[in-house]
């Protein structure tokens, strides 16, 4: 017993871990709160130990409790600590931890940096892939600054595990760091092609998410997508894809078109419902995207409708529902295609599950007939009833007024029955739609003259019983309605039956406690009725009844004036003065009512939304003019002036309110205007005129109220029911009636038809049956004079605050010189940065900017494995000198697997991996795509043929077979077409000349009509023996003057594996070779791979070279391990390393411009001129071997001269002369500032040049 | 883009939060609760999405809402006695992110062999792990069950292999902890021990 106590305690003080926390936490449910500060004080103790496992502990106890809702953020700096640990269970603690507590804002983040570069080029691949997953959670515009570069690095991985994380991380640096993103979009291309699976769902993935927000930047992928769509077999994959080309569409309908087989293809075939699904969401979107009415395109939306009928019919809640999702959409473009199952849709209103009702509820917009109209609603007001929860019943109700008032008020029939549905409507408990019924009362009664007298009516009712909807006074709630009756009550007080009534309804105590905007109309509008009671009595000379009303009013009136609200008080004010002035009068026995009348003469009418935004600005006003000097900067003081009045949300009944410009003009400018409206109303069908209906239609010979025979069949319903005795449940519904009475009518009408047996009968379902009793006013509102409705302007822009914004980025644009990803470098030593001629921006034609963009391009890979080598050089943390684009760790890895295998051993030599041709398709190769055929064809990749020199080669045969293929294709068009297509097809040809010659290093204008360019490849032979070959090709950069890369490539020969491969090389004086720390010159270089048999890969060496003025040839040697099933045997193979001067120049773009000015400056005192003989090759050949093997740029070219630019990498500029002296001899002049090196490199362009 | 990854209890206790756009720990708290109250409140068989716009409209502290407006749907599984919550963007899939909580289920179950809430009540931080390998940065990583339970088993045996190191001294120093010793040195030095191995 004692032991355990003790025991008990002493766990308490030490070392209790994660397991006990949660275990005393459930121990102790009533003083949880007490417990966990006495465990986060244990915590923090453990914390200040030294001990590392101790610390982790404790952080592993801090995530629980942050997920427990507990800020953890004080203990980041410890969490930093664990996550530096070298051991990988502490390391994964730690960044758990920093996942779930570190945000942007958290300060310790900068202190990372280091520590996570160092864990992604960690070489066990689960360190990695946990500082991938932690920073995916933390990601600072910092970090993604300076991490950018190596997980580019790491997009090249040999490892999917590692790859796929960096492709989906690099999402998170673009949204920080957005300069990322165009470096590093060829690459991410690149892993649309990976052959990991997975690695190119992550691409997907990322590019989905970018073109997700701007799509139009990723349009010229579409061919690739379009590609990976009917090749893959990966769901994921697909529906990313599918979902992508969803968004795509609407900027370019003819890749819908090109969509819609594919996608058939796929809803016909495909298994599961969650590809099916996004496949007709994608096809609605295209055909959405599409003009209409192209009979073809009918068939596929049936496609779509049947197949989402399957799915809404499915006992799948999930199905359904998506099923009425995908369903609305179509309805948009092609309501009759889904109107033929309105048995479905108005079934799932049934439906139990309220996210499908609400589907439903979407879809029955578009289900409405004047025929069904009120039975649907009649429905809808059944379910309000039932509805539990204020939301599910508010959607009914703004779906009622929405259904109802569409398409102006296109399906209803009778307008009495719409206002009394809107009257019931005001009895729905807690609505939050008060605005949107008296909107709808206001348009109603104002544009449906006909319905004046019956919605007055309904109006005083309401204003009658006004007590019970005026008791929530919330905003927005049921008490708008109050603002629609007294406007309606008051404008039109002519219709009303008894106009003292109403008024001494308007003047109750109870009306001040109504919202202020209300108040105000009730002010106003309790003048109206006082106007038009006035000129009532003064036509029945009752005196009595005059003074008694305007005692009324001047005792009741100062009520509002006495009010809180501004708008309120002010009218009060006005009217008060007003009242008091006419009984001042009327005290004198003068009669004013005419008078006072003629305050509210004049009709209103509706103004349009858009009238403001219409009104011309008259000439020679201009509006951003100052009309005064401004203030000097003192507007902080002026208060939003707009409160005061109606806000905007109730525009549409200010906007009825505001009397409009015809109020400020003369009484014979406004009869003439009347007049003039009265002659456009004459010719509109849709204007309905008051009493003008001896048209001879049989319908609106109807419109008069009286006449309506349902009112004759319903008289036994009072009309006059108080609302509130219209209790939901018990008595019949007031517009029921009207409900019924349209089935009586259609019934008798049946009859009739039944008796007659008319041939129409078959035409008795049709719309035009039913009887229209009310017809609306279509007129859109007022308009100032000239203008016109017009469609709606503004393009949907991002939010500022979207990160996407800023990744609006253009990714056709060949990148910049100096768009490159920071690299961390202790010293950037560019000599020849600073005197390199300035390019200028001149207009450049569009092949040599195809041709730069190739060549940047290509530069940016190398300068990035350089700069990454050259970290790993600089920081001796690193054990690996190897540049190579795999992190394998040398020794430590086993044997790959199969499956691995083809990933160590890519298709075609890594470096020109970027450039097949199908990649790098420009933009108007988008163009040929999608004009080329309707009929999709699979855009083919020849992948390259294995075999590491052959790449240029196969390069040139892929490019010649793509052409054939595309002449193919044109002959198969249709004559009509073929001449335009011709023209395309030629372009393409051109502009896959134009890739291949970019590819090029420098290689510019290539004779299209020439014979064809003879094989070139940068890779020599550097050794070979039964078992390996080995090829090398040197690379440099810029900005590292002494520096060179080669990169061999090994080719397995032998039938073993190969293994433990060992690269050395003897340093001369001026040359030497990075080694790994602590190695000496003896020592080789590890290379960090196997070779199964028959593969290959690309190894690199780092080189510090002092002079480049001299050729170089260095003896080295290989050694490597043959392992066999029994035993392994150690072979050697030496080689000569040969780094020609040539090696360390970089073709280096140059204006002609700043090429004559380098000339002139006299810097360049050395001149050496050599001829070589062509051997028949034209001089385009001539040229083009020039500048791929010597790396050079074209400047200029003039018929059979040009002059070429080249820079090396210690910033020595080197001009070129090279001219055809007939008889196939070409002589090459040269100019530099350095003589031994001018003359080495042109010796060697001779070798290699003729 | 997914949002966030919430597992509740039948009661609206965490299980697991995993959000990928910063919120502080009350608003976490919040979040998980109003979820809760959303989805709790459902029946088991009606659909399992909600959307964000239309709840979010009642109140305007919804999760919904918090987490962004109406683009966002929550897609929620029920298994047993937990909720697992999926909060998303109209970029993903809504079928496609149900399967996603299947997988994610099922690589638990084969993980924890035969899973139940009193496995992710005491080893959250491996459930965490578990969903690393799924889920990265709010995008989909891993769908392949096999590869995910491989790589878990691969990183479980690192973890193994280290305590065999780790674990020894802190076995001792368990040990030592039930001895009753009347002053135990505040700071015990846990050497390192590399020889050990």
């Amino acid at each position: 017993m004692a032991l355990k106590k003790v025991k008990g305690s002493l766990e308490r003080v030490f070392d209790k871990n994660l397991h006990d926390l949660v275990r005393g936490i459930r121990n102790h449910k009533d003083d949880e709160a007490k417990f966990i500060a006495q465990c986060i004080d244990e915590i923090k103790q453990e914390l200040r130990q030294d001990n590392i496992a101790v610390k982790a502990n404790a952080v592993a106890k801090l995530t629980y409790l942050q997920m427990l809702g507990y800020d953890i953020s004080w203990a980041a700096f410890n969490v930093i600590e664990v996550m530096s640990s070298n051991k990988f269970t502490f390391k994964r603690i730690g960044y758990l931890a920093a996942s779930q507590s570190f945000h942007e804002e958290t300060e310790v983040l900068m202190l990372t940096t280091n520590m996570i570069r160092k864990d992604l080029s960690s070489q066990n691949q689960y360190d990695a892939a946990i500082a991938l997953n932690g920073l995916s959670c933390f990601m600072t515009p910092d970090l993604a600054r300076d991490l950018a570069n190596d997980v580019m690095t790491l997009m090249t991985s040999t490892r999917p595990y590692i790859r796929k994380r960096a492709v989906l991380i690099m999402y998170k640096i673009f949204l920080k760091f957005p300069e990322a993103l165009r470096p590093a979009f060829p690459r991410l291309k690149e892993k649309l092609e990976d052959p990991d699976p997975g690695v190119q769902s992550a691409a997907v993935n990322v590019i989905c998410e970018l073109a997700r927000k701007n799509p139009k930047n990723y349009l010229s992928l579409a061919p690739v997508f379009f590609k990976l769509m009917t090749s893959s077999t990966n769901n994921w994959v697909l529906i990313k894809i599918i979902k992508l080309f969803g968004a795509l569409t609407p900027l370019e309908p003819r890749l819908g078109k090109k969509l819609i087989e594919p996608l058939t293809n796929l809803i016909h075939s495909t298994s599961a419902m969650s590809l099916l699904y996004e496949c007709i969401n994608t096809v609605i979107a295209v055909l959405i995207s599409l003009s209409s009415g192209m009979p073809n395109h009918n068939a596929s939306i049936q496609l779509c409708v049947q197949k989402l009928r399957i799915l809404i019919e499915d006992s799948d809640q999930n199905l359904k529902y998506l099923g009425l999702l995908a369903m609305s959409k179509i309805l948009k473009t092609h309501p009759k295609s889904v109107q033929a199952h309105k048995d479905l849709i108005l079934q799932c209103l049934d439906d139990k599950d309220e996210s499908i009702r609400l589907r439903a509820l979407d879809l029955l917009y578009g289900m409405v007939s004047k025929k069904n109209l009120m039975e649907i609603v009649r429905k809808l007001m059944v379910h309000m009833d039932k509805a539990e929860g204020s939301m599910y019943r508010d959607e009914l109700l703004s779906k009622i007024v929405q259904i109802c008032s569409q398409n102006n008020y296109q399906y209803i029939t009778n307008f009495e029955w719409y206002v009394s549905v809107l009257v019931e409507l005001t009895r729905v408990e807690g609505t939050r739609h008060g605005s949107v019924i008296a909107s709808q009362m206001l348009d109603v009664a104002i544009r449906v003259k006909a319905i004046r007298a019956f919605a007055v009516e309904q109006m005083a009712q309401l204003l009658e019983n006004s007590h019970t909807v005026a008791s929530s006074a919330q905003r927005n709630g049921i008490c708008e309605v109050l603002y629609a009756a007294a406007w309606i009550a008051g404008e039109f007080s002519e219709h009303l039956r008894d106009p003292r009534g109403t008024l001494d309804d308007m003047l109750r105590q109870k009306v001040t406690s109504l919202p202020g905007h209300i108040q105000a109309v009730f002010v106003q509008n309790i003048m109206k009725l006082y106007a038009a009671i006035l000129v009532k009595y003064e036509e029945d000379e009752d005196n009595d009844g005059i003074r008694e009303v305007s005692d009324l009013l001047v005792e009741k009136l100062p009520m509002f004036v006495q009010s809180g609200d501004l708008e309120v008080q002010e009218r009060a004010c006005c009217i008060l003065q007003l009242m008091k002035y006419v009984k001042k009068l009327q005290d004198k026995d003068v009669s004013c009512a005419d008078e006072v009348a003629a305050l509210f003469a004049g009709e209103l009418n509706p103004v349009a939304p858009k009238a403001q935004r219409k009104v011309a600005v008259p000439e020679g006003l201009d509006l951003d003019k100052w009309i005064n000097d401004p203030p000097s900067d003192s507007s902080d003081d002026e208060g939003p002036a707009n409160s005061l009045f109606i806000p905007d949300d109730s525009r549409m009944m200010n906007e009825s309110m505001t009397r409009p410009v015809v109020e400020e003009l003369s009484d014979d400018e406004l009869e003439r205007r009347r007049e003039a409206r009265r002659a456009e109303t004459q010719n509109n069908p849709h204007y309905l005129k008051l009493g003008a209906s001896a048209k001879g239609s049989k319908y609106q010979e109807v419109v008069n109220v009286e006449d309506i025979p349902v009112a004759n069949i319903d008289l036994s319903v009072p009309l006059y029911v108080p609302v509130t005795e219209n209790s939901p449940q018990s008595t019949k519904r007031l517009s029921d009636k009207y409900l019924e009475a349209e089935r009586q009518a259609r019934k008798r009408d049946k009859k009739r038809r039944h008796g007659k047996k008319s041939k129409r009968r078959h035409k008795s379902e049709s719309e035009e049956d039913v009887p229209v009793v009310h017809k609306v006013d279509i007129m859109g509102g007022e308009m100032p004079e000239g203008a016109t409705e017009s469609g709606d302007e503004g393009n949907l822009e991002l939010d500022d605050n979207d990160p996407h914004k800023l990744l609006d980025i253009d990714l056709d644009r060949p990148l910049d010189a100096d768009e490159k990803l920071p690299v961390r470098t202790h010293r950037i030593v560019s000599p020849s940065a600073e005197d390199r001629p300035v390019e200028e921006k001149k207009k450049h034609h569009r092949k040599d900017k195809e041709k730069e963009k190739k060549r940047k391009e290509k530069e940016k890979k190398k300068s990035k494995k350089e700069k990454k080598r050259n970290k790993s050089g600089d920081d001796s943390a690193h054990p690996s000198l190897l540049i190579a684009t795999e992190l394998m760790s040398p020794g430590h890895e086993a044997i790959p697997s199969p499956g691995e295998e083809e990933e160590v051993a890519p298709p075609s030599a890594p470096v020109k991996k970027d450039t097949t041709p199908k990649k790098e398709e420009p933009k108007d190769d988008l163009d040929f795509w999608l004009s080329g055929q309707d009929a999709p064809v699979a855009v083919e990749v020849t992948a390259p043929e294995p075999g590491a020199a052959a790449d240029v080669d196969s390069d040139a045969e892929d490019t010649s077979r793509h052409k054939k293929k595309k002449e193919k294709k044109a002959k198969k068009e249709k004559k009509e077409k073929k001449e335009k297509k011709e023209k395309k097809k030629k372009s393409k040809v051109a502009n896959d000349e134009d890739v291949d010659s970019g590819r090029r290093d420098g290689f510019e204008e290539l004779n299209s009509d020439g014979p064809p360019l003879p094989p070139m490849s940068s890779y020599r032979l550097l050794a070979e023996d039964s078992n390996i070959k080995m090829t090398y090709e040197t690379r440099v950069q810029s900005q590292q003057g002494q520096q060179l890369i080669v990169s061999v490539i090994f080719t397995s020969l032998a039938e073993q594996h190969l293994k433990s491969l060992e690269f050395n090389v003897m340093d001369s004086l001026n040359t030497k070779m990075d080694r790994l720390p602590g190695a000496t010159t003896h020592d080789g270089v590890p290379v960090p791979f196997q070779l199964p048999p028959n593969s290959f890969n690309e190894g690199q060496f780092a080189f510090q070279v002092q002079s480049i003025n001299v050729a170089q040839k260095l003896r080295g040697t290989l050694t490597y391990t043959i392992k066999t099933e029994e035993s392994s045997t150690s072979e050697k193979l030496d080689f000569k390393l040969y780094l020609p001067c040539t090696a360390f120049l970089i073709a280096t773009p140059c204006s002609s411009d700043a090429f004559a000015r380098l000339l002139q400056g006299g810097e360049l005192s050395s001149k050496y001129s050599i001829k070589l003989s062509s051997g028949g090759a034209p001089f385009s050949h001539v040229l083009a071997k020039v500048c791929f093997y010597g790396h050079f740029a074209i400047v200029e070219q003039i018929d059979q001269s040009a002059s070429l630019y080249s820079c090396s990498t210690q910033g020595h500029h080197i001009c070129l002369l090279v001219k055809a002296n007939g008889g196939g001899d070409v002589s090459i002049d040269g100019k530099c500032a350095d003589g031994s090196l001018l003359s080495n490199v042109m010796e060697e362009i001779k070798v290699t040049a003729s | 883009m997914i949002k966030a990854i919430v597992v509740f209890n039948n009661h609206g206790k965490p299980r697991l939060i995993k959000f990928f756009q910063h919120y502080n720990e009350d608003m976490q708290q919040q979040i998980v609760r109003e979820t809760f109250h959303l989805v709790s409140k459902r029946d088991e068989n009606v659909c399992n999405f909600l959307e964000g716009g239309r709840w979010a409209s009642g109140k305007n502290s919804d999760p919904e809402n918090l987490i962004g407006g109406s683009d966002y749907k929550i897609i929620y599984r029920h298994y047993a006695t937990l909720y697992f919550v999926f909060c998303v963007d109209s970029s993903e899939s809504e079928l496609g992110i149900l399967d996603l909580i299947q997988v994610f289920v099922e690589t638990l179950d084969k993980a924890f062999e035969n899973v139940c809430e009193l496995d992710l009540i005491f080893h959250v931080d491996k459930v965490h792990y578990i969903l690393q390998e799924l889920v990265m940065g709010g995008m989909v990583l891993e769908t392949n069950m096999t590869e995910i339970v491989t790589r878990i088993e691969e990183q479980s045996k690192l973890e193994k292999s280290e305590a065999g190191l780790a674990g020894a001294p802190a076995r001792v120093v368990s040990a030592a902890k039930n001895l009753d010793l009347p002053k135990l040195p505040s700071n015990i030095q846990l050497p390192n021990l590399p020889s050990f191995r």
